[in-house]
């Protein structure tokens, strides 16, 4: 199809959606109109119910807990779905020798330094981001990928066998299944004691305090842990060969 | 408060045909990277924080990265392919 022919049908398409788009919008409520009156319930109680200053979270890991373990599991499978994708096939192999692709590019001092100095930093945001889901906006999932990018940094930094040595860690996988799993078993320990599923059955403490809100905050590292191992097993899938190739060229 | 709302609103508005008309897909990556950084000021501007967060970490990070290391994949299997070719 020619550029021609795909900005006519585009005009056409256009001119179709636009007096629908012009009505959809007539009867639209007022900016910051809401009118469910959950909402309003919620942000009522939840302090006060679950001991938890940032209520999304409250909502996320407790009143709709298992929307949350459901989202959970998407990520979990897409995962593996990539890494299934990727798996290493036997032409890969029998190719490799011969398919060397040089694009290792020199890393700048500037580059290297600033990316050492990064890092460290970004591990003490990540996991502060990630413990802190209870009491301000964050929280594990947000903090698992800041923490998950951390060795990102480290590749361009130049340092590809630190890179290496942390995505090619057994940890990581143990990360991702145990966070997905250790999800749903912290649900389930609150069925031992005879409450329903999800029930949040751990001591709230103080409001405001770091170890407070019950299983909010727990499942909230819970899914930083699945977070961080989950995208750590997708860049080393995504990376393989690269690094292979790199770490053949520095020996 | 009002006039922050609408200046980020036609950012966000300038940005995403911005993305779209980004032909080479590697500009691409960059402007979509750039449009989730506006998109998180959106979300923060309009009082959501946590959304925010979230929108950095996976619009303006994450989403450019896979792509990013897609195009490289392919690319690298162009490349093998061709070289398999010269060599037959």
């Amino acid at each position: 199809m020619s550029s021609r022919q795909r900005t006519t049908l585009f005009l056409i398409a256009v001119a179709g959606l636009a007096p629908l788009f012009a009505w959809g919008f007539r009867n639209l409520p007022p900016m910051g109109d809401y009118r469910g009156p959950y909402g309003y319930a919620v942000t009522q109680v939840a302090v006060y119910e679950r001991h938890a200053t940032d209520v999304v979270n409250a909502i996320n890991y407790d009143y709709r807990g298992f929307d949350t373990l459901g989202e959970e599991f998407i990520l979990f499978a897409s995962i593996l779905g990539v890494l299934l994708l990727f798996r290493p096939s036997g032409d890969d192999h029998k190719g490799k020798k011969q398919a060397q692709v040089e694009d290792a590019l020199p890393v700048s001092d500037t580059l290297r330094v600033g990316m050492q100095a990064m890092a460290g930093t970004m591990v003490i945001f990540g996991l502060y981001i990630a413990a802190h889901g209870q009491l301000t906006p964050g929280g594990g999932f947000q903090g698992g990928v800041i923490l998950a990018t951390v060795p990102l940094v480290v590749y361009l930094s130049g340092d590809v066998k630190t890179f290496e040595a942390i995505v090619s860690n057994p940890l990581t996988k143990l990360a991702e299944c145990g966070g997905a799993g250790g999800y749903a078993i912290i649900g389930a320990l609150a069925m031992l004691g005879g409450a329903h599923f999800l029930t949040n059955f751990l001591p709230l403490g103080q409001t405001g305090d770091l170890f407070s809100s019950g299983t909010i905050a727990v499942i909230s590292v819970t899914v930083g842990v699945e977070v961080t191992g989950g995208f750590l097993v997708l860049m080393r899938s995504y990376l393989r060969e690269i690094i292979e190739e790199r770490l053949q060229g520095e020996e | 408060m009002r006039l922050l709302q609408c200046v980020v609103l036609l950012l966000v508005a300038i940005t995403a045909p911005g993305v779209v008309l980004s032909r080479d897909p590697k500009c691409q990556v960059v402007t979509l990277s750039f449009y989730g950084l506006i998109c998180a000021l959106m979300f923060f501007i309009f009082q959501a924080p946590d959304v925010a967060l979230s929108q950095i970490t996976i619009g303006a990070v994450m989403l450019p990265l896979m792509i990013l290391l897609t195009l490289t994949k392919m690319r690298r299997q162009n490349l093998r392919r061709e070289q398999e070719k010269k060599r037959r």
